[in-house]
C-alpha cells in the first residue's frame, strides 16, 4: 500500500514539476537561455499565495493573482538583465541568472523570513482503498489546475498571434525578424509567460507543500532534468518525465530517508547526463 | 625582460614572506586570500584555458576539507566519538600529533580528489558547454546534501577540526596557516606557470577553440581534458584541507560544499581578472577579496544581495575582465604586434 501511496503522490507532484519544466522548455527553445533563477521565481509565486492567505484571502485565488504579478516581474527581469545576455555565450547567461537567483533568494529571506511556511487551504483529504491511501484534496486540486493551465497555454500557443510569433522565433529568429516579427517583444513576452507559469506552480506548491527562500535551486534542477529527458518541444514527454521524476522522488524519500531526497535528485541529474553522453558518444555525437 | 621578471617575482616572494609580520592583524585574511588565489588559478586551468566552465570544483575543495580533518582526527582517535562529543572536549592533540596528522591529512586531501577527478572525468568531461556546467553544479550540490546526511562526519551539526596546539606560550596559529597557504600558492603558481609554457597549454586552448577540429588533428582530447581537471582537483583539495584547519569548523553546505559562496567566488574571481590568462585570476582574486572584506561590513546582512548584483554586473558589463581590458588598451605590452596602418584605418572608420 505504501508503494501505491508513493506512486500517487509522485504522479500528482510530477504534474507540478512538468508545469515548471514547460516554462523552462519554452524559454530555452525560444531564447536559448537556461534560467537558473527558475526555482526562485517559483518560490516567489508561492510567497504571493502565502501572503494572500495571511491577509485572510483563500490561497487558491493565488493561482490567478500570482501569474499576473509574476508576469510583470518576468518582464522587469528581462528588461534589466536577460536582454543583454540573449545572444551571448550560454555560460554568460547561466552565470547571470545564477546571480539573479542568489539575489532573489536573499531578498526573499529578508522580506519573508527564513521560516518554512505553507498556506493552509482546508481542503481535507480523500481516503482510498479501505483508508490505506491518504490523498490530500489540495494535491488533486493542484494537479487539476496545472493540467488546466498547461492546456490553456498549448491552445494559446497554437491559435493566438503572439503564440504563432513565439513559435516562429523559436524556429528561426532571424527569418522571423525579416518577416516582421518584433523578436525583442517576443522574447520579453516569453520570459513573462515563463515567470507567470512559475507563479502558478509556486502558488500551488505553497498550498500543497511548504516553501522556503532557499528551496529554489532544486526546482530549477528538476525542470532542467525533465527538459533534457523529454527534449525541447515535446509536451507529452515533458508530462511523462515529470511524473516519472515525481514517483522517483517519493520512492527515494521512502527508501533512503528524507535527508537524502534533494541529494538523490541532483545525483539523478548527473546520472542522466552521463547516460545520455555515453549513448550519444557511440554515434560520435554529443549533447548540444 | 627576463631580468625584470626575476625582480618582480623575488619582490612578490619577499613581500609574501614578510606580509604576516608587516600586517599582523590581517594574518587570517591573507591566508584566505592565498587560498582564494589558488582556487581561482586552478579554476582557470579548465574554465579559462580549456573552455569547460565548471561549477563543480567545489566538490574537490569540500572533499579535501573533510578528508584532511577526518585523517587528522582518525589517525589518533576514534572518529565517531570525536564528532559525537563535538570535538575538542574529550580528546586533545599533542603538537607532534597535530602536525603529523596535518601533513598526512593534506597529502590525502590532495591525492584522493585527484583520483576522484580522474575516475569521474571520463564520464563528465564528455558533456559540453552548458550541460557540463549544470552537471557539475548538480555534482557539487549533491555532494553537499549527501555529506550532510552521513553521521560519522558530523551530519547536520558539523565537524570541529582539531584546534591548533599551543607550543609553550607563543601562539603561532596565524603564522602557521599563512605560511602553509602561501607555500601552496607558490607551488600552484610554479606549476601553472610551468604548464603554460608547454605544449599542454596549447592543446587546452585548441580544445577550447574547437574541440572537434583538435580531435581531428590527432590530439587525444579526452586524455588532456582529464589531466587538466585532475590538476585542478589536486590544488582544490589542498586548498580545502588548509581552509578546514583555518576555519576550525566544517559544515556540509555552509563551509565545505558551499556552492553558493566559494563555488561561485572562484568562477567570479577568474572572470573578474580575465579568463585564460596567468595573472588574471590572481589579480581578480585580490581585487575581489579586498572588495569583499572592505565593503562587506557596509552591507551587513545584505552581502548576498550585493553578491548577486555584483555577479550580474560583472558578467554583463565586464566579461573580459581586468586583463582583457588592459590587453585592449595596451596591446603592445602583451606582445601583440599592432599594425599602425590597420589601427588608423579602424579609428577612421569609427
Amino acid at each position: 500500500m505504501i508503494s501505491v501511496q508513493a506512486c500517487l503522490d509522485g504522479i500528482l507532484l510530477g504534474i507540478l514539476f512538468a508545469l515548471i519544466a514547460y516554462g523552462m522548455a519554452l524559454q530555452w527553445g525560444v531564447m536559448n537561455i537556461i534560467n537558473i533563477a527558475q526555482g526562485d521565481l517559483v518560490i516567489l509565486g508561492g510567497y504571493i499565495a502565502y501572503f494572500m492567505y495571511l491577509y485572510g484571502i483563500h490561497p487558491a485565488w493565488g493561482v490567478i493573482v500570482a501569474p499576473v504579478i509574476m508576469y510583470f516581474v518576468g518582464i522587469v527581469i528581462y528588461k534589466l538583465v536577460i536582454n543583454k545576455v540573449v545572444d551571448r555565450d550560454l555560460f554568460i547567461s547561466i552565470l547571470a541568472t545564477f546571480g539573479i537567483s542568489i539575489l532573489f533568494m536573499q531578498l526573499m529571506n529578508f522580506a519573508f523570513g527564513a521560516d518554512v511556511v505553507l498556506a493552509n487551504s482546508d481542503y481535507g483529504t480523500t481516503m482510498l482503498f479501505n483508508n490505506n491511501v491518504v490523498l490530500p484534496n489540495s494535491k488533486i486540486f493542484s494537479a487539476f489546475i496545472s493540467i488546466l493551465f498547461a492546456i490553456c497555454l498549448v491552445i494559446y500557443m497554437k491559435k493566438s498571434k503572439l503564440g504563432r510569433a513565439i513559435r516562429a522565433t523559436a524556429q528561426n529568429a532571424r527569418a522571423a525578424k525579416i518577416l516582421g516579427v518584433d523578436t525583442e517583444k517576443v522574447y520579453a513576452a516569453t520570459f513573462g509567460i515563463n515567470a507567470a507559469l512559475c507563479g502558478v506552480a509556486g502558488a500551488l506548491i505553497s498550498i500543497t507543500f511548504t516553501i522556503h527562500p532557499y528551496m529554489g535551486l532544486p526546482y530549477t534542477i528538476r525542470s532542467f532534468m525533465i527538459v533534457i529527458v523529454a527534449g525541447l518541444g515535446n509536451l507529452p514527454g515533458v508530462a511523462m518525465s515529470g511524473m516519472g521524476l515525481g514517483v522517483f522522488e517519493e520512492f527515494a524519500d521512502y527508501i533512503l530517508g528524507t535527508e537524502f531526497r534533494i541529494g538523490s535528485v541532483f545525483l539523478l541529474l548527473v546520472l542522466i547526463l552521463v547516460y545520455r553522453r555515453f549513448k550519444l558518444s557511440r554515434k560520435r555525437e554529443y549533447l548540444k | 625582460m627576463k631580468k625584470n621578471n626575476l625582480i618582480l617575482y623575488s619582490g612578490i616572494l619577499i613581500f609574501g614572506l614578510a606580509a604576516p609580520f608587516l600586517f599582523p592583524a590581517f594574518k587570517v585574511q591573507l591566508s584566505i586570500l592565498c587560498v582564494l588565489i589558488v582556487l581561482a588559478t586552478t579554476w582557470n586551468i579548465q574554465g579559462g584555458e580549456m573552455g569547460y566552465n565548471s561549477f563543480g570544483n567545489i566538490l574537490f575543495y569540500g572533499l579535501g576539507m573533510y578528508l584532511c580533518a577526518s585523517v587528522q582526527v582518525g589517525m589518533f582517535f576514534p572518529l565517531a566519538e570525536w564528532t559525537e562529543s563535538g570535538g575538542e572536549k574529550t580528546f586533545v592533540h599533542t603538537p607532534a600529533q597535530f602536525f603529523q596528522g596535518m601533513a598526512v591529512g593534506l597529502i590525502v586531501a590532495a591525492v584522493v580528489p585527484t583520483i576522484v577527478a580522474g575516475l569521474i572525468g571520463y564520464s563528465i568531461l564528455g558533456l559540453r558547454g552548458h550541460y557540463f556546467a549544470i552537471c557539475t553544479l548538480g555534482l557539487g550540490v549533491a555532494a553537499g546534501e549527501i555529506s550532510g546526511g552521513i553521521e560519522i562526519i558530523g551530519a547536520g551539526q558539523g565537524f570541529t577540526t582539531p584546534p591548533f596546539p599551543e607550543v609553550g606560550s607563543l601562539d603561532s596559529r596565524g603564522e602557521f596557516f599563512y605560511f602553509l597557504s602561501f607555500f601552496v600558492l607558490v607551488l600552484t603558481f610554479i606549476t601553472v606557470k610551468g604548464i603554460y609554457t608547454t605544449r599542454f597549454k596549447l592543446i587546452l586552448n585548441a580544445i577550447r577553440d574547437n574541440e572537434d577540429k583538435a580531435e581531428a588533428m590527432g590530439i587525444e582530447t579526452m586524455k588532456y581534458k582529464i589531466i587538466g581537471w585532475m590538476i585542478s582537483a589536486f590544488f582544490c583539495g589542498l586548498a580545502g584541507g588548509i581552509m578546514g584547519g583555518l576555519v576550525g569548523y566544517i559544515d556540509s553546505t555552509d563551509v565545505a560544499f558551499d556552492g553558493r559562496e566559494m563555488g561561485v567566488f572562484m568562477v567570479l574571481m577568474a572572470i573578474l581578472g580575465g579568463k585564460g590568462t596567468l595573472w588574471g585570476p590572481i589579480i581578480g582574486a585580490t581585487v575581489f577579496h579586498i572588495f569583499k572584506e572592505g565593503f562587506w561590513t557596509f552591507f551587513l546582512g545584505w552581502q548576498y544581495v550585493a553578491l548577486g548584483v555584483l555577479i550580474v554586473v560583472i558578467v554583463i558589463y565586464f566579461p573580459e575582465g581586468i586583463m582583457g581590458w588592459l590587453r585592449e588598451k595596451y596591446p603592445e605590452r602583451f606582445g601583440e604586434v599592432v599594425d599602425e596602418k590597420d589601427r588608423k584605418a579602424q579609428v577612421e572608420l569609427k
